[in-house]
């Protein structure tokens, strides 16, 4: 059944308004259409990052479903634990119901140091959805970079500066990485569409095995953008091709958004203070044609993935 | 009728786990432990248990796959040592913190560098403030036995919290020797299912598990769990007894061993103390009043109890398996703490022996002893065994 917006305005978001994330934040609206498309009473899994300190200030805590926390590199193993869990418990006529298992981390989080326990629950092939809310860097701790941070972005261990245009590297495919696991169903997605946030994340729960959806989000505060541009932004990122919108479902390659022009990079770093260097007198022109390039062959990979051609 | 089987520390302690049948097992592989895992997988392979065994991807896995597996309800075991139990680190404390009891078999190893498989207590002693239970076994059997009663201990509703069952690597984890296996039915009734409270699969009662706690509220939680470990002190003789009651053997906090009018007594853990209780037997057919003091229970430390037996005592040396480096060795610091407060000052040599498997002989014990004999205690640690 395909989802309707109407039908978020009726059901009650097992994250509460209530919680301390910044106005504004990719994160929370993640969350949300997400896991509003999900039918099955689900448990979450949380690495430590934003999405954790804000949602669960002892004593309170913004989650309506089940949610359990331990630490941050280790979210994938955390959601194992659970699964199996419930696995034996089911087995053994203790439990009952259905119940789905999600969690979330963010791109530090998941690119960097909880990659191995990702790569060892996938392996395992064990029934659980990992969502990576990815903000491209560990904005909890004050804007550090990852390997999720985009080239020629000022982070805080990469600062631009008059020797430096920013993080001199491109982000890591994890997307990509994660699908040479073989799982079932992976996805990429930006909060440039609710439905389509929607539809991905409740196909990776009900697809039995692991999934993995990786959901670009912006951090107001970090990328430097008002609160009100989440959306803008977020499309911005997919019609710059900068974050190709797909999903791979066995193995099959499948572009689920074709922009329709071509739209230059810049249309997506100039409005984010990160990125305001660049456009600072010719200095970081070279950089700036660097991630063009970067972004043209990384979008024709994904084309040749997909069986597609764009012409525009 | 429990069976007589000539069998290894590793294998008596998977035998327990299978006769347990926990809910879920999530392992990784290490020496010395490596056979706890291995033969639990051929329990799994031939339908001897219907666990759902987790082969993570780490240590670190293993063991945050165990906790949220306890939190989700699960009744939970594991095994480890050294540098797996060191990856590990970060997380014990959140099985602590989180009340899970997930039993969990140490088979101590030194920690590198230098990389080396042998027997020290590195390991467990660097996690002896993680909010464990630490009970150090002698031999197979014991390690045996307290597998299935570790499990009724850690989940026990004035405890719940996770406990070490930890036994010497190689010594005792691949020494063969005969344990007495109960009956199958036996440890199913004495551990019983377990009853989780506040599971995190109750979805029609959320629960939010390892929350933000700051400034004003981590103290009292942190509080909660030191009175958590005082109640083992005060119940885990009723869990001992009960143990008692179906295997006939009994397993104190504190091992004593001719302590009653000792004159010189050596407090020791694990797999040596059977060299020093000898060693003890021989002195006293010499006339020299000697006592062995083993020390089971190491968290939560019965410190009145120990300074009850040791009170009498001329003088006292005690026997680490680990360095604490640029300080006091863990037990020494522990009972020289619990002998401050009851005003003997009685006189303690520190010794350390066994770093990296290096052989315990009898010879060392009964120098021991003759040196407390003679007044011979300096405040200076003492190394036995070592070549300098």
């Amino acid at each position: 059944m395909a989802i309707r917006i109407k039908d978020f305005t009726e059901k009650e978001s097992p994250l509460t308004n209530g919680h301390r994330m910044c106005p504004g934040c990719g994160a929370p609206t993640a969350v949300h259409q997400g896991l509003m498309g999900v039918e099955s009473p689900v448990v979450v899994v949380n690495a430590t990052g934003c999405l954790e300190v804000s949602t669960t200030v002892y004593p309170f805590s913004s989650w309506r479903v089940p949610w359990i926390h331990t630490a941050f590199e280790n979210a994938g193993a955390g959601v194992s634990g659970v699964e199996a869990a419930y696995v034996a418990l089911k087995k053994r006529g203790k439990i009952d119901k259905e119940i789905k298992f999600v969690a979330f981390g963010g791109d530090g989080g998941t690119y960097d140091i909880g990659l191995q326990s990702l790569s060892g629950a996938l392996e395992r092939g064990q029934d659980f959805t990992y969502i990576c809310y990815n903000n491209g860097g560990y904005m909890n701790t004050g804007a550090q970079r990852s390997s999720a941070t985009p080239k020629g972005a000022n982070a805080t261990t990469s600062p631009a500066g008059t020797a430096s245009a920013g993080k001199p590297q491109k982000p890591k495919d994890l997307t990509a990485i994660v699908e040479a696991h073989h799982i079932p169903y992976v996805a990429q997605t930006t909060l440039f569409n609710a439905t389509d946030v929607a539809e991905k994340v409740k196909r990776a729960v009900e697809t039995p095995g692991p999934a993995f959806v990786n959901i670009l989000v912006p951090c107001v505060l970090f990328w430097g953008i008002d609160p009100s541009l989440q959306q803008d932004i977020c499309k911005l990122a997919a019609d710059t091709r900068f974050w190709p919108v797909y999903e791979v479902v066995d193995g099959v390659w499948k572009l689920t958004y074709k922009p329709k022009k071509r739209v230059p990079i810049e249309e997506f770093l100039k409005p984010q203070a990160r990125f305001r260097h660049l456009f600072k007198g010719d200095g970081s022109k070279a950089m700036l044609e660097e991630i063009q390039a970067d972004v043209d062959a990384d979008w024709q990979v994904i084309l040749d993935r997909c069986g597609e051609t764009w012409e525009v | 009728m429990p069976r007589r089987e000539i069998t290894s520390g590793n294998w008596a302690f998977a035998e327990a786990m299978r006769q347990i049948n926990p809910d879920v097992v999530a392992a990784y592989p290490i020496t010395p432990s490596t056979d706890i895992p291995m033969k639990f997988a051929d329990f799994v392979a031939n339908g001897k248990v219907d666990t759902n065994f987790v082969t993570v991807e780490s240590e670190h896995s293993a063991i945050t796959a165990s906790i949220t597996a306890s939190a989700a309800g699960a009744r939970v075991m594991t095994a480890s040592s050294a540098n797996g139990v060191a990856l590990m680190h970060e997380i014990f404390p959140i099985a602590g913190c989180f009340r899970t009891p997930i039993v969990f078999g140490l088979v101590n190893r030194c920690i590198g560098a230098p990389i080396n498989i042998h027997c020290d207590h590195s390991d467990s002693m660097a996690e002896r403030d993680a909010g464990w239970i630490h009970l150090y076994c002698e031999d197979a059997q014991e390690a045996y036995d307290t597998a299935i009663l570790a499990i009724r201990l850690a989940e026990h509703k004035d405890v719940l919290s996770p406990v070490f069952v930890c036994q010497d690597g190689f010594i005792t984890s691949h020494g063969f020797e005969p344990v007495e296996i109960l009956e199958d039915s036996t440890v199913k009734a004495f551990v019983g299912e377990r009853d989780a409270d506040f599971p995190l699969l109750d979805v029609d009662n959320p629960v939010t598990y390892g929350s933000f706690a700051m400034s004003e509220y981590y103290f009292e939680i942190k509080r909660q769990q030191v009175e958590a470990m005082k109640n083992v002190l005060k119940v885990y003789d009723g869990v001992a007894k009960d143990y008692e009651a179906v295997s006939g053997r009994f397993y104190p906090k504190l091992d004593r061993y001719r302590t009653e009018d000792a004159d010189f007594i050596v407090v020791v853990m694990s797999s040596a103390s059977g060299v020093v209780k000898d060693v003890v037997d021989e002195l006293r057919e010499q006339g020299i009043k000697a006592g062995c003091l083993r020390v089971r229970m190491f968290r939560p430390f019965p410190a009145d109890e120990v300074a009850e037996i040791l009170a009498g005592a001329k003088a006292v040396a005690v026997l680490d398996r680990a360095l604490s480096i640029g300080g006091t060795a863990p037990l020494a610091a522990e009972i020289k703490s619990a002998l401050y407060d009851c005003g003997k000052n009685i006189p303690v040599q520190s010794c350390v022996y066994g770093l990296g498997g290096r052989d315990f002989f009898p010879q060392y014990a009964r120098e021991l002893f003759m040196d407390l004999a003679a007044g011979k205690v300096s405040r200076e640690e003492r190394y036995l065994g070592l070549l300098e």
